[in-house]
């Protein structure tokens, strides 16, 4: 009965976004205030009903109620509580429900909190949204709907995955939609904008709070995926450019790049119709990414969940929205007005440059995802575009953007001086040179790799403490951190996210250039040397875990006779979905990891062990984390934060400009 | 019941990308073999390459690169073997010819066409204001004397 309820809200739903498209938007038209308000309950309701029907969805998996088609298929009694709500998301269906409360969530978050919005374009807004939500109610309910029942309900589920029972793997995907999905608020935005022919500073500052939670939570989401993958795939990559991470990196690249063109947009009002554009793109690139995991169509490691019908339905919602969109913008793009003026010299001429890499960066990731698909339709070959190819095409944006980041950092509105910007920054460079050369100099071999990484790293880090204490004005020492400790958050956030992203170039230049790998067999009691590290391996046993049984070893690790831990890398097998998986042991250091896996009994009994030493692994996710922690502090900047007194400050501010 | 289940993990155990059995015992060569199976897919598998690969084919594709290359082949001439086998889809890094000019060309002609438009864009938002004209230079004079 509840399930049935849950599918009915589902149902209703639907309809309720269809009335959301429609009425506000002829209201917005028609100057009907009565028709605009009727976004705001709809929202509401929208999010209250979908949500419901996820809380229904969730119990069923959590009684294990496995009548339901989708929960004898992903899940299992044995199988751990937190992994049975997990599993709620861990398929196709599921995590399209998740998508669809997160949908509408952001949409009665923009009804909630958006009172500061002018009504005519918040009407817009919400039926833009409410329009998106149609089509993905349409595509759960008609294709994958997950309140399918089974006839005769089996005694037991076939169990869920088991690379996906895992904390890392469990939480990425939540991520990731709320990024995803974020960015469908910018993508409203921006069309309620065009529709509406005016995009000013307000707009601005409006688009960007969307912008910059979505781009947080990308982040955060892409940097779970890599941690999985490092510790989880059995030898410590955290990136493969496989197509699926691709689609969730190249939203990512042009919402970062968003994020930076909205700021010119609210300071200067220049880049308008640019800015409108990247909303369009990065929320095409979500869909995309969207189309690209459901489909299948371009193979790769994350296929757990799809299905080529379901995937032609999402290139069809893709082209209706993304065509859409571009054909407004193509029209109405002219009327999008630039005032701000600047010299060839100034912070708006680095943001420009800023999106150049990071766009181009894009399509670059973007042609090589696409590639193997184009060349077998339109040439015939079946070729594979692997990361070598990434690595020679992408990193060089990477390094561009490294080197002009600490510079057009710092440099004025308007009209700049790089004297001035290269004075208060020359100390860094010269630090970041030398920590470069000393690298280059103590390390066996000649790779460039490392070295130059961890130079421009330093180079970053350096950059963004120069600009912090720029703001921070003249006079004394004491002055000037007393005033630094009451700069505008945003600012704060700017700095972190800025040092976070130094910090992440640091550790994956430090890892891939300076990893150690020991390959061997060796017999129990055995003791070996890798780097400066002892290794005893001093027990293999078997165990009995909740749903799967286990393969453990013991590894003593010691330096120079000082015990640093003993490691427990485990073989498991789960014998419900017929599958073994890896458990790698690592024990985390700020300067490195010890990675160690354990493989197979060899003949002559002993055991294939597998040891890396991975220096700065960790500095890879500490500094994505410090990246999603700017963009919180700037998302919590005064000039953000909903406030009745907005509207009044901005339209006493709007005739003066 | 446990026992059976443990030799059915035995069973289904994979095998795990470069083994300590497949390795050479000479360093250097050994040392290019992985550069190379770095570089080569795993035509089994869905995005690895066969460095990484626990397939049975990856294993047994890593055993013949050496052997290869043990037999004297250069890098290229033990990639060419392995193309002839299974396709340029192997190769994880595409070669650049043919319509895969397109590919490799796609960088650097985007990033030349974006700095173009970039430049275009700065230079027309860089206009200094025009001189005023005579009737806002008689305003400008008006207000200031007020």
């Amino acid at each position: 009965m509840l399930i049935e309820l849950g599918h009915f809200a589902l149902i209703l739903a639907f309809g309720v976004a269809i009335v959301q498209m429609i009425v506000p938007m002829v209201g917005a038209h028609r100057g009907n205030a009565a028709w605009m308000a009727l976004a705001e309950p709809a929202a509401t309701v929208q999010f209250l009903l979908t949500a419901f029907s996820f809380a229904v969805l969730t119990w069923a998996f959590v009684t294990s109620d496995f009548s339901l088609q989708l929960v004898y298929a992903n899940s299992h009694t044995d199988k751990p509580m937190i992994y049975k709500i997990t599993g709620v998301w861990g398929n196709h269906e599921g995590s399209m429900l998740l998508w669809m409360v997160i949908l509408t969530l952001f949409g009665a978050f923009a009804a909630w909190f958006g009172g500061n919005l002018p009504a005519r374009l918040r009407a817009r807004v919400l039926a833009v949204q409410a329009s998106i939500g149609v089509a993905f109610f349409a595509f759960v309910i008609f294709t994958s709907n997950p309140f399918l029942r089974l006839e005769v309900p089996p005694l037991n589920g076939r169990d869920l995955n088991p690379l996906l029972q895992d904390p890392g793997l469990a939480f990425h995907p939540p991520f990731l939609y709320l990024g995803y999905v974020g960015l469908s608020m910018s993508f409203s935005f921006a069309i309620a904008a065009l529709i509406e022919g005016r995009v000013d500073a307000a707009w601005g500052r409006w688009v960007r709070p969307w912008t910059l939670a979505a781009w947080m939570f990308l982040t955060v989401g892409i940097a779970l995926g890599s941690w999985w993958a490092y510790y989880e795939l059995g030898w410590g990559g955290f990136w493969f450019w496989d197509p699926v991470e691709n689609a969730s990196f190249m939203p990512w690249l042009i919402a970062a790049a968003l994020l930076h063109s909205a700021i010119v947009v609210e300071k200067r009002e220049a880049l308008k119709s640019w800015t409108i554009l990247l909303a369009i793109l990065a929320f095409g690139f979500s869909l995309l990414g969207a189309f690209i995991v459901r489909s299948g169509v371009l193979t790769s490691v994350h296929a757990f969940a799809n299905d080529p019908e379901r995937g032609m339905l999402i290139l069809i919602i893709l082209a209706i929205f993304l065509g859409g969109a571009l054909t407004l913008f193509a029209f109405r793009a002219g009327s999008m007005e630039a005032k701000g003026v600047f010299s060839t010299v100034s912070r708006e001429s680095a943001l420009i440059l800023n999106n150049i890499l990071l766009s181009v960066s894009c399509f670059v990731v973007f042609i090589g995802t696409i590639w193997p698909l184009v060349a077998e339709i339109l040439f015939d070959r079946t070729l594979s575009v692997g990361p070598p190819f990434f690595d020679a095409a992408f990193t060089p944006f990477m390094v561009g953007l490294a080197i002009i980041l600490p510079i057009g950092s710092i440099i004025a509105w308007k009209r700049g001086s790089l004297d001035r910007a290269a004075k208060s920054t020359v100390g860094w460079l010269v630090l970041a040179l030398s920590v470069g050369a000393l690298a280059y100099a103590i390390q066996t071999g000649n790779s460039a790799l490392g070295p130059v990484g961890l130079a421009l790293g330093v180079w970053v880090v350096g950059g963004a403490i120069s600009d912090i204490w720029m703001r921070s004005g003249r006079g004394s020492i004491s002055d000037r951190l007393r005033r630094m400790t009451r700069l505008p958050r945003a600012d704060w956030g700017k700095v972190t996210a800025h040092i976070g992203m130094g910090i992440t170039f640091i550790g994956i230049a430090g890892m891939l250039a300076w990893e150690q790998e020991d390959i061997r067999v060796a017999a129990i009691g055995e003791t070996w040397t890798v780097g400066s590290y002892e290794f005893t391996l001093a027990d293999v046993r078997n165990e009995q875990g909740p749903n799967y049984i286990t393969t453990m070893a013991d590894i003593a690790a010691t330096r120079n006779g000082a015990e640093i831990g003993v490691l427990n890398p485990e073989k498991r097998f789960y014998p419900v979905a017929n599958m073994p998986t890896t458990e790698a042991a690592i024990i985390n250091g700020v300067m490195r990891d010890l990675y160690v896996v354990i493989g197979d009994p060899q003949d002559n009994g002993g055991w294939a062990v597998r040891i890396y030493i991975k220096p700065f692994a960790n500095w890879i996710w500490g500094g994505a984390i410090l990246m999603a922690l700017g963009g919180c502090f700037s998302l919590s900047d005064r000039r953000l934060r909903v406030g009745a007194a907005a509207p009044k400050r901005m339209a006493k501010a709007m005739p003066a400009e | 019941m446990k026992r059976f289940v443990f030799i059915l993990m035995l069973l289904a155990a994979p095998l795990w990308a470069v083994e300590p059995g497949e390795m050479l015992d000479d360093p250097v060569l050994e040392e290019r073999a992985r550069e190379l199976s770095q570089g080569l897919r795993c035509p089994v598998c869905r995005n690895e390459s066969i460095d990484e690969s626990n397939a049975v084919l990856a294993s047994e594709l890593r055993v013949v690169l050496r052997e290869r290359l043990v037999a004297g082949d250069s890098d290229q001439e033990a990639l060419d073997f392995m193309v002839a086998r299974y396709g340029e889809f192997v190769l994880l890094r595409p070669d650049a010819r043919g319509a895969n000019m397109i590919l490799w060309l796609a960088a650097p002609a985007l990033l030349l066409i974006a700095l173009g438009i970039g430049w275009s864009t700065i230079r027309a938002r860089r206009s200094t204001p025009d001189a005023l004209s005579p009737e806002e230079q008689a305003e400008l004079e008006k207000i200031l004397k007020s």
